[in-house]
Order: C-alpha cells, then structure tokens, then sequence
C-alpha cells in the first residue's frame, strides 16, 4: 500500500518586501502524524503555514493537500494563527470564537443551527473549557486563550490541522491538554503540523520533522533530522545552540558516537 | 405655528438620530479594527466624487451623487491599502497623504474648474447644517408631508446598513476579530473589507448635509468606543453604541437650544462627555478593585 500523502509543497518561494523568506522549498509529507515545522527565528516557517492555508500568494509555486488543490479541500483544512496576532479585547466569548471553526463559505450569511452548538459545546469541553464558556476572551491566561483557538480548529472536524507556536507562553495545564488532543488526533488518523522553536521538546512531541531556514533544510524522522550536521547547517553560528545540540541528540535515544560528542 | 415649528424639531431629532445609528453601527466595527481614522479620510475624501456627481447631475438629492462618492470612498480604501500594502508606507501616512490630497482635488474642484456651476460651498460640506433640512420637504399627493428629504435619504442609508450588517454579520465579525483566520477558510476577506468601506462611504455621504465632514467622524466613533467600555459582547456593543449616540443627540439638541448655539456641534460635544465619563468611572472602578486587592 502507498503511504498516503498529507501536504506536497513544489517549488514553493516566497518574498517579503524583495527578500526571499521561503527559497525553492519542494517535499510531500505523510498523513497521520505530528509533524513539527522547525527552525530558527526568521526561517519562514509561518510564512509557510501561511502559503499552505492560502493566506499569502507564492511568488512561485504551488501547494497540494491531500493530493488536491487547497481550494477544493479547505473544509478538511484547520488553521491556528499565533495566539498575538489577534487582539484578545475583541468583544467575543469562549462560545462565540469557537464557533467561528463552524463558518463555511455556504452558511456565512446564515445563523447557527443546532448541530453547530452541539459541535462547539463537544469541542470547548475537550480543551477543557466548559466552565469558561460563556466568559469574555480577555479575561483568560494566555494558556486558556490558547486552549480557545485549538477548540475552534477542534470544532471545523478537519483531517488535517495547521498550527503556529500552540506551545508558546503556555502554562503547564495547557501543554499537557494539547498534547493529550495530539495523541488523540494520531489516534484518529488526523495530520497535525506545528510551528515550534523550542529545540528542547522536539523529541517529546513529534513524529516527525521539517527543518526550515529558508531553504528546506531536512526533513524526515527525528533520528533523520536531527543530526548534528543539519542542526548546524539550520543554526549556523548560533554557537549557544550548537552546544545545546548534542544534548538534544542525547534525548533523541540512539546512540552517539564518541567523537560526535567531542564537539 | 407652534406645532410646525414642533415638527420641525421632531425631524431634526430623527434625522440626526438616524445619523447617529447608521454612523455608530459601523463605527463599531472601525473601532474593533482600529481603524478609526479611516472613516475621518473617506468623509474627506468624497468631495471630489460628490462635486464631479452634482455637476452631471445638478442635483444635489441625485442617487448619482450617492453613487459617485460611494466609488470615491471605496477608491480611497484601495488606494491606502495599496500604498501600505504594496509600497510599503506606513499606514496613518497613507491614510494622511491619501485623504488630503482627495480633499484639495476636491476644493480646486468646487473653487475652479467647476465654480459656477456647481453650487456647492466648502463650509456646507465640513459643517453641513442641520437646521437646514427642514427647508427640503417631500411632499406627495400634494398635501401628504413625510419629511425633509434628508431625513427620508437617511431612513434609507439606515435600511441598506442594518441589512447588510444583518446578513454579514458574520462576515464582519471574521474581517474585524481574524481576518487571517477568514482567508484560511477561503473566504474572500478583501470583498467584505470593501462591502464595510462601501457602507461608510456611503453613511458619511448622506450625512455631510447634515452634520458635516468633519463632525461626523465622532458620530462613528465616540459612541462606538463608549460602548466598547460598556459591554464585552459584540452584539450589545451594536446597540449601546447606536443608544449612546441617539442620547447624545437628544441631550444635545435642547442643550444647543437652550444655549442658542450649533446643534451638530452640541450632540458631538455632549456624545465625547458621556465618554470622558464613561472612562472616569471605568478608571475608578479598576482602581478600586486593584485597591481591594491590596488590602
């Protein structure tokens, strides 16, 4: 059998203001797993979270999702944006955000229906929100804000989810309700893609890896991936990270070779 | 007499209210999207398509009037999201550049190329007057009176806004709270950006007779960012934005009455009183609570 394939990205390039933030990126990745978008800062790797979702025009390239252009697969497609890039004082509650996951292009000019209640109230309980429900978005932790946007991806039912920075400023309730939601979205065959930075974790996480600068740096297992060669070549001379290197190698669990370590 | 002149009053009153709530609904939405300044460039901004309008039209009541500064004020739109998109300047400098140079355009209009023909003067498009309205009547069958003309031009602005804020509400909750959100889910974000800077083009044109480019800018605002302290809900933020301006209108048209002075400029005054008070008691009140807190 065939592995079926999550996310093709051919060619992709994409500038900012002349600059090219992503150069010539080309992979395809596996379906059913936790895939981990990693980096330094500056890499691109939101820029391409965004030039999956269609947020932001390519200069070249394309994208496909599960073999298909976006455009004909959006409803099985869910986007988390970085938790800063909204204003929390917006007037909306717990309720009327995650509800926004049940907006489709064929129901925007209509009002909600009983089964989109149903899917929210089942989607707010799941990050563990039902006592917040009803209460305004600004007067959450971070962590509980953060809890409020996965919800509402929870709640569009798609195949595959797109998140940027879930694990950012959380607090320690949050990070084990995401990840108890990740094992249970493995569990049902669902493909989620991370945006994450910080190096320490990757292990504990995901199943799998891109490394980002720009260019694709490596992509693959997280034995594949995290090599000290790559690392590096991502890095560069970020020389603090590079002695952080072999202790996330370490934690990876397969063995070092002696002069590897010799750094 | 009496009870003309009552009527008369009665109309200034409604029609200003009906400002009032067209202009606050969607200053609601310009308020949650921190883009307060851009309704003070598309009130500006309108001149030029109001004069071009009224000299093809020659009337001053034409729908082409409204029509043309519609496009006008949606064009304003396109052309600060170009210049701080595209080329890359700094968003109030585009709105700045943008709606100032409209506005001379529009002033070399009506002092030159047009003067003669178009009876239209500066003060009445900054200041409008809304003492004027009842000059304008619609009368029909001859004895039937439904009101000054502005007051029935604002009845319509306030229906075609309210439909459309009705039916799109969702669609403007997205642009104000997510647009990113909005375009992962393949909605197109710019048409409903430009559907809202439609509406306020709109709502600023059918209100410069009335209360002037210039003042209607706090009918948008005031009222909308008083309700934002009020409430944390968005659909109640709608209704005490619109509650708050019409107050302030009532207030304003006896306290403008009593001190013989402008009406526009006493309901605008008296809408900035009522948010000076609003944040007064908001300031204390958080002020007091962190004191509890302390104790």
């Amino acid at each position: 059998m065939k592995k079926e394939v999550s996310v093709e990205v051919h060619n992709l390039t994409a500038t900012y203001g002349g600059r090219p933030v992503l150069w010539d990126i080309d992979f395809s990745l596996p379906a059913g797993q936790i895939i981990g978008i990693i980096g330094p800062n500056g890499s691109g790797k939101t820029t391409l979270l965004k030039a999956i979702m269609g947020i932001l025009e390519p200069s070249s390239g394309y994208v496909k999702v599960f073999d298909k252009p976006l455009d004909e697969v959006r409803e099985r497609v869910a986007y988390v944006p970085q938790r800063e890039s909204v204003d929390w004082d917006f007037p909306a509650s717990v309720f009327d955000v995650v509800m926004m996951g049940r907006y489709r292009k064929s129901n925007l000019l209509k009002r909600t229906n009983k089964a989109d209640v149903e899917i929210v109230e089942k989607s707010i309980e799941k990050v563990g929100l039902t006592e917040f429900k009803n209460r305004q978005i600004s007067q959450l932790s971070g962590g509980q804000q953060q809890r409020v946007f996965i919800a509402r991806a929870l709640a569009q039912k798609a195949d595959i989810y797109l998140m940027d920075e879930p694990f950012v400023g959380v607090d320690a309730a949050t990070e084990s309700s995401i990840l108890s939601i990740l094992q249970e979205m493995r569990k049902e065959g669902k493909t989620v893609l991370i945006i994450h930075h910080d190096l320490q974790t990757v292990s504990e996480y995901f199943d799998y890896l891109v490394l980002l600068n720009t260019r694709l740096v490596a992509k693959g297992t997280l034995q594949e991936v995290l090599t000290k060669e790559n690392l590096s070549n991502a890095y560069g001379g970020q020389l603090t990270l590079l002695a952080k290197v072999v202790d996330i190698i370490k934690k990876t669990e397969f063995p070092i070779r002696e002069k590897d370590v010799d750094l | 007499m009496k009870i003309i002149n009552e009527m008369n009053d009665l109309f200034i009153i409604l029609t200003a209210s009906l400002v009032a709530i067209n202009a606050s609904v969607l200053g609601v939405f310009l308020v949650l999207r921190k883009m307060s300044m851009m309704g003070d460039a598309i009130s500006h901004s309108v001149l030029p398509g109001i004069v071009v309008a009224y000299y093809f039209s020659g009337d001053r009541t034409s729908p082409l009037l409204l029509l043309g500064a519609t496009i006008t004020g949606v064009l304003t739109a396109v052309l600060i999201d170009w210049l701080s998109s595209k080329a890359k300047i700094q968003n109030d400098a585009s709105i700045g550049i943008t709606y100032t140079l409209l506005f001379a355009l529009g002033m070399i209009m009506i002092s030159g190329w047009f003067s003669g023909n178009v009876d239209i003067d500066l003060d009445c498009v900054l200041y409008g007057d809304i003492a004027l309205i009842n000059l304008d009547k619609v009368i029909v069958d001859e004895n039937l009176y439904l009101g000054p003309s502005a007051f029935l031009i604002e009845l319509s602005a306030t229906v075609i806004v309210l439909l459309f804020v009705f039916f799109g509400f969702r669609g403007f909750k997205l642009l104000a709270f997510n647009e990113d959100f909005g375009l992962s889910l393949g909605m197109n974000m710019n048409r409903w950006h430009f559907v809202m800077m439609g509406l306020v083009s709109l709502v600023t044109v059918v209100s410069f007779e009335v209360v002037g480019a210039v003042l209607v800018v706090g009918f948008l605002i005031i009222p909308a960012a008083t309700a934002h302290l009020l409430t944390n809900k968005l659909i109640p933020m709608i209704f005490w934005a619109c509650g708050l301006g019409v107050i302030a209108v009532i207030i304003g048209f006896y306290l403008a009455v009593w001190l013989n002075v402008s009406y526009t400029g006493a309901m605008v005054t008296v809408s900035g009183l009522l948010f000076f008070t609003v944040v007064l008691v908001v300031v204390l009140r958080k002020k007091r609570l962190s004191g509890e807190y302390l104790h």
